[in-house]
């Protein structure tokens, strides 16, 4: 069961991620991060601080996202994972393939710094 | 030690497989990160399972066995009588593959091979049991 809350702050979209994301509840996390892109925002932030567990149809949906962002210049970074949650990008090498940040600060400097 | 769980094909049934696992091994002394990746991987050859082969059809049903024969060492099986989907006749896909065709399939193999020392398959009574060892130092 995962609950999904979006919020904006200076301009970035914030997806705050709430729960356990698998292979019932990935759909919520695609149809967030598309609305995101559908709206038009420029850069997107992941507030994974209450993420709890992320099984591979979560990872998925990251994984998915990556080609078109990078097309659109729309820079996605990731903030506030637990460790057993970014230990499940790090089995994978996801990590490297995607923007992770420990903070929010972090993760909107990136964000700022990458769509330039 | 052993332990029992018979669960409908259903996604939203991962949810407690997942507790499951996690009560089964609560007094064996995993350390937290280990106990992630397993209930992670048990999570993952469920909804294989689930979806490969029994279409999510929530009539139909997994057995979930877990036996401890010593300290550290963890024997789960999965049994069922749908069709089998054996994870060892999938290549896993490049990972650069796999963000260039826009998937969102095919990580989950990767991640239990990565997690489990061993997956193996046979049959026991007519019934498909996929076995996944995994040895915690």
């Amino acid at each position: 069961m995962v609950h999904i809350k979006r919020l904006q702050e200076d301009g970035a979209d914030i997806i705050s991620v709430i729960g356990e994301i698998d292979a019932s509840s990935s759909i919520e996390l695609d149809l967030a991060i598309a609305k995101s892109v559908g709206e038009g925002f420029k850069r997107i932030l992941v507030d994974c601080s209450a993420l709890e567990y992320i099984s591979s149809a979560g990872l998925g949906v990251f994984m998915s996202y990556i080609e078109e962002l990078k097309d659109k210049n729309i820079p996605m970074v990731l903030f506030g994972m637990k460790e057993k949650v970014e230990n499940t990008f790090s089995i994978l090498g996801l990590a490297e393939l995607l923007h992770i940040v420990p903070s929010k600060p972090e993760a909107k400097k990136l964000a700022n710094e990458l769509s330039v | 030690m052993n332990f029992q769980f018979n669960i409908g094909c259903s996604l939203s049934n991962l949810k407690g497989i997942r507790e499951f696992v996690r009560t089964s091994l609560k007094d064996q002394q995993v350390p937290e990160i280990e106990m992630s990746a397993i209930v992670l991987a048990l999570d993952e050859m469920c909804s294989n399972l689930m979806i490969h082969a029994h279409h999510c059809n929530p009539n139909h049903i997994l057995e979930l066995h877990i036996d401890i024969p010593q300290r550290g060492k963890f024997i789960f099986e999965i049994v069922d009588d749908g069709s089998v989907f054996d994870i060892n006749e999938f290549h896993e896909p490049e990972l650069g593959n796999l963000v260039h065709q826009k998937r969102k399939g095919g990580l989950g193999i990767r991640l239990v091979k990565a997690i489990m020392d061993s997956v193996e398959y046979f049959k026991r009574d007519d019934k498909n049991v996929c076995r996944l060892v995994k040895q915690v130092k």
